[in-house]
């Protein structure tokens, strides 16, 4: 399908107005689609150009849209101090630079593990042995203040002092870490 | 050089061994990214720290033996020829990724072939495990076990919240791609998987063909993996497929079953005019030795072909393939002679099978 506007290049660019109830459909590139900056109020997600699909999967505001505000009111450059990779190189490339990248980026992130892994963001899998050793205990530790609160509930405090006694000697353990520097 | 001596070289443990529903399961694999803390991504990271790592597996890991699985090879790209990194990705121990666009890659290899660690993929390391038939756990216990073995050596970049850190976002948390290759040729003559895929993507996983993305169903072999690898365990992943899998096997075999039922005859003979080509054909394309092999892999399993291994399907499927057949001739081949070499190393292996159940019946008497 080629722009209705110039005519030329090809449409990658398809939405449906509808004004005053009346509905018209729009085939635009996306120059075209540029140029005619009042069709960009609409398209907060009505634009869909196929060039973007993949980075729209990374990027949540429509890149059209960012190209905009980076033109007029300066665009927020968020960088990983690491590596120097950009959010916005980021989201055309769709690999991190380094893994402190996830920690720079970590605010734009959480929605977009949870489209790429439907709906999770949250790591439930193995821990790494020798580094994971103090996230090995403090999950255990979790683990075994939530039995605390069940079997106080359950008025079965004998088997709670076991268990508290042994969220001290655990809590211990990490200390160490602690001092080991992990 | 002979034939056998270029088999002997050439076919893994998993291709010519056996292992659990291996008349449907080809082979089974797990693979896990893990990428080193003190280094910059594959993306970005500079020559210097790319050679760091690979001098850093050389010194720590390779030529040291790990039980069972003997001693590590290093290879790397960089000293190896074209083709016989061609037939280290048609062997699947290596991606076309690594072997084409990592100028720092390597991989170190087991003794058996089946462990293979890329690194400076699109991660530092990656970790495969290939195990013939349906042995995903099994293949997730080697893969741990490599995984611990590594790690006593480095920090692994890894997150409490978001899991072990890859380049890509799709692969975060567990880092693991379980994935199983399947023959499921009676499902196709029945057109249910036209059916089937739709519903398997929609349960979070995916189905290929043999070469990864975009590749087609050569030989309607199938591979299918996991698409989510956050928020789920390793064994809960594992499992899934698993389940997804075994329902599979069952109505590929319910479908052999009404194929065989319904329409005997054609089947026979659509299987042994695909033996007839296959034995005698002087001229062969890939996608026609594929539909063909599947047709005699298919006639076996059946039990009217009786005088021909079962491991032939995974053996030819690899062995024809282009790399393998330079390397069989001993140089480069235009695309009209690797035809001719395909159709003769098809031929040749196919009378070795012969021989060998002549000799077996021989000895019987």
């Amino acid at each position: 399908m080629i722009c209705q506007e110039c005519k030329q290049r090809p449409a990658t660019l398809h939405f449906t107005k509808i004004i005053n109830g009346e509905k018209t459909e729009v085939h635009l590139c996306e120059h075209c689609a540029q140029e005619r900056g009042e069709m960009l109020m609409f398209s907060e997600n009505a634009g869909f150009s196929i060039n973007n699909l993949l980075a729209g999967l990374l990027n949540l505001e429509s890149p059209l849209k960012e190209a905009k505000t980076s033109a007029f009111q300066g665009p927020e450059i968020l960088q990983c101090e690491r590596c120097k990779m950009t959010y916005h190189q980021f989201t055309k490339v769709g690999r991190f630079g380094c893994s402190d990248c996830y920690h720079t980026f970590s605010r734009h992130l959480q929605p977009i593990l949870r489209r790429l892994h439907s709906g999770n963001a949250t790591h439930a899998g193995k821990i790494p042995k020798r580094i994971g050793g103090a996230i090995h205990i403090r999950k255990q530790i979790e683990k075994l203040k939530q039995k605390l609160q069940d079997l106080i509930v359950r008025e079965e405090f004998e088997k709670a002092a076991n268990v508290r006694d042994e969220i001290r000697s655990l809590e211990s353990r990490l200390m160490e870490y602690g001092e080991g520097g992990l | 050089m002979s034939l056998e001596k270029f088999l002997n070289t050439a076919v893994s443990s998993w291709m010519s061994q056996e292992g659990p529903d291996s008349d449907i399961v080809l082979s089974s694999r797990i693979r896990l990214a893990r990428n080193i803390e003190d280094f910059q991504f594959p993306t970005v990271f500079t020559n210097e720290e790319a050679q760091e790592i690979v001098d850093l597996f050389e010194k720590t890991f390779a030529y040291k033996s790990y039980v069972p699985f003997g001693k590590f090879e290093l290879l790397k790209m960089n000293e190896l020829q074209p083709i016989e990194k061609r037939v280290l990705v048609e062997k699947h121990l290596i991606s076309p990724h690594l072997a084409e666009d990592c100028a720092f890659g390597a991989c170190l290899l087991s003794e058996n072939e089946e462990v293979s660690i890329m690194i400076n993929e699109e991660d530092h390391i990656r970790i495969q495990c290939l195990f013939p038939g349906l042995q995903l756990t099994e293949a997730l216990d080697v893969a741990n076990q490599l995984d611990d073995w590594i790690e006593t050596h480095v920090n692994y970049a890894f997150d409490e919240k978001r899991g072990y850190l890859t380049s890509c976002p799709t692969n975060v948390g567990t880092g693991m791609r379980a994935s199983v290759m399947m023959h499921l040729p009676a499902l196709v003559l029945t057109q249910q998987m036209n059916r089937i895929i739709p519903a398997i993507n929609q349960l979070g996983l995916v189905v290929r063909g043999t070469y990864g993305e975009g590749s087609e169903a050569l030989g309607n072999i199938f591979q299918i993996s996991n698409q989510i690898t956050l928020g789920k365990s390793e064994e809960d992943i594992v499992e899934d497929l698993k389940s997804v899998v075994q329902q599979l096997i069952a109505q590929e075999r319910m479908a052999r079953e009404a194929l065989v039922k319904t329409s005997n005859i054609q089947l026979e003979d659509r299987i042994f005019r695909s033996y007839g080509i296959l034995t005698n054909s002087r001229i062969i394309e890939s996608k026609e030795a594929a539909q063909c092999l599947s047709d005699v892999r298919l006639g076996i399993d059946l039990g009217y072909i009786r005088n021909v291994s079962r491991s032939i399907l995974n053996e030819l499927m690899i062995l024809m393939q282009p790399g393998f057949l330079q390397q069989y001739a001993g140089g480069a081949l235009r695309p009209s002679e690797r035809d001719v070499r395909r159709a003769t190393l098809i031929r040749e292996r196919l009378k070795m099978e012969e021989r060998k159940y002549q000799e077996m019946e021989g000895d019987e008497e």
